[in-house]
């Protein structure tokens, strides 16, 4: 109490106008029994008249500060913030403050009391109403404000799996060729890069074997571009069926596709690969009855052959031996081989090997 | 415009008329095509541009649309509680609303709803002024307040007067306060399904 003002008793009230002033207020005696006990509080309790008359202690349990027990220490709480629990409702945190009332010797006190955070449980356990809160109490502010934040956070939430979506299919967009729904160039260096990274640290070898339609231009010529896009649709169902689920299949512009094979693979069965893809593309197919005929050249290059791997000169040597294998006479595959020369002026000596049959 | 309240006429638009007038009046008024979004800022314009196009089509005037939409916010169950919030009775609710841009502002900051002011006349009627940032608050306010008079079971007569200067005067003559039983109003939120 400030210094100055007086110690005598400053009002009389009765113990139903202080409980409209403060509905969870508690009025204990000497002797630790309760007097008398606020609306609100009576009903947390779950006996309105049956607290009166009752020892504190039968009632509540004091959670803070520790070891405090009523009514030994009843004068000592008097000030200090205190938590209690009902005993028949544990699960109702009370928070309060207790202050000495009447006379000294009389020695009893009056504590305040509230929910504090736990409110909206409180409200929900006990069927609270507006009407068991003081009018100065933030009780309603805090329960609207938990619902207005509730609202907003379902509503940001639905906002981010929207953007989330969004940004997914715009991505997945960003990464393909929407004609054939293969990855696209983008895709392929970004995959490229990390491939070439993951076998420098050690990881697993990989092949680049880089694919060019022979004789398309002729099928979009005579046919149009519908039966080119037919035709590359097709090339992209072939590619996609002799690749494996670790490879990438990339169409990389007009007719120009890139197959990255992931794993040690034997340069024969890459030959065989290269082959086995060739057959397949020159085999003839029909578009709205015309018959198309395509072939396409192949070259690969293998990261065994670079120490450290470098994706870069291996796109420039797969191409190399592409054009190699378009010069030697197109539909065919070529792959640089391990120790084969492997600087671009030397691909010639490698064009010029027999294509195997 | 704020995106929520932007997208509550949209749904009130589309509960209200049905999903072919919206889309007609989103494509004429150019409103982005999966509709608008709650928690993002919208240009004023916009709003306009969809309640003119709206009223053209239902051959409603612009002042109609508003106060129903008004009352059609009250439906939102969300939004209705957070009104019953503000008062014990349809009185007490009254004298809350002129924290009503206070409560919008705990709730989202950046929710720029109306400046009210409650004043009592001699002969027992409540004048409520409506002054916001773009004109038509007192339509919705007159039609929401309504709704909310419904809600509590009370019985008041509410009209909108347009001041000269822009602003809205809202007048309400509460007859009866408890006229009926009202609905439901749980301080604590019904458990989801």
């Amino acid at each position: 109490m400030t210094a100055g003002q007086p110690q005598t008793p400053v009002a009389e009230v009765s113990a139903a106008a202080l409980g409209r002033l403060m509905p969870m207020f508690l009025w204990l005696g000497a002797q630790g029994e309760i007097r008398a006990v606020g609306p609100t509080l009576a009903k947390v309790c779950g006996s309105s008249l049956g607290l009166v008359g009752q020892p504190f202690a039968e009632h509540f349990t004091i959670t803070s500060p520790h070891h405090a027990t009523v009514p030994t220490t009843m004068r000592a709480l008097a000030g200090k913030r205190l938590h209690l629990t009902p005993r028949r409702e544990p699960g109702t945190g009370l928070r309060g403050l207790a202050v000495p009332v009447g006379p000294a010797a009389q020695g009893g006190v009056l504590f305040n009391l509230s929910f504090g955070v736990g409110i909206a449980e409180a409200v929900r356990d006990h069927g609270l109403t507006d009407t068991d809160f003081a009018p100065t109490e933030l009780a309603m502010e805090l329960l609207y404000l938990q619902e207005a934040k509730a609202a907003v956070m379902s509503e940001l939430l639905a906002l981010n799996a929207r953007l989330q979506t969004a940004q997914r299919a715009a991505e997945a967009q960003a990464l393909s060729d929407p004609l054939t729904g293969l990855a696209n160039r983008r895709a392929l260096e970004r995959e490229l890069a990390r491939t070439a990274a993951e076998t420098a640290r050690g990881g697993a070898s990989f092949a680049l074997a880089h694919i060019d339609l022979d004789h398309f231009k002729a099928v979009n010529d005579t046919l149009g571009h519908a039966a080119g896009d037919h035709v590359l649709i097709h090339v992209a169902d072939v590619l996609r069926a002799e690749a494996r689920r670790s490879d990438l299949v990339a169409r990389v512009g007009g007719d120009e596709f890139v197959l990255l094979l992931r794993g040690a693979i034997d340069l024969a069965v890459l030959q065989a690969l290269g082959e086995r893809v060739i057959t397949r593309l020159e085999a003839p197919f029909a578009y709205e009855g015309a018959p198309c005929r395509i072939s396409a050249s192949i070259g690969i290059a293998l990261s065994q052959c670079y120490d450290p791997p470098d994706a870069e000169r291996m796109a420039t040597d797969a191409d190399a031996a592409l054009y190699a294998a378009k010069r030697g006479g197109r539909g065919r595959c070529i792959v640089l081989g391990q120790g084969a020369p492997r600087a671009a002026s030397s691909l010639a000596a490698a064009a010029a090997a027999p294509p195997s049959a | 415009m704020h995106g929520l309240i932007n997208r509550s006429i949209q749904h009130f638009l589309r509960d209200t008329y049905g999903a072919p007038l919206w889309q007609a009046v989103a494509e004429v008024a150019c409103v982005p095509a999966a509709g608008f979004e709650a928690m993002l800022p919208y240009d004023d314009g916009l709003t306009f541009a969809m309640l003119d196009a709206a009223a053209d089509r239902l051959g409603k005037p612009r002042a109609a649309l508003l106060e129903d939409f008004g009352a059609f916010l009250v439906t939102l169950e969300p939004l209705r509680r957070l009104l019953r919030f503000g008062g014990v009775d349809y009185a007490d609710f009254l004298v809350s609303l002129n924290e009503l841009p206070a409560r919008g502002r705990m709730a989202l900051p950046e929710l720029d709803l109306p400046h009210l002011t409650l004043s009592a006349e001699p002969d027992g009627r409540l004048l409520l002024r409506v002054q916001g940032q773009v004109p038509g608050w007192g339509l919705v306010l007159a039609g929401l307040l309504r709704a909310v008079a419904d809600d509590y079971g009370a019985l008041a007569l509410i009209d909108r007067v347009p001041l000269d200067d822009g602003r809205d005067l809202v007048t309400v003559h509460l007859l009866d306060e408890s006229h009926a039983s009202g609905r439901r109003f749980d301080l604590a939120q019904p458990v989801a399904p």
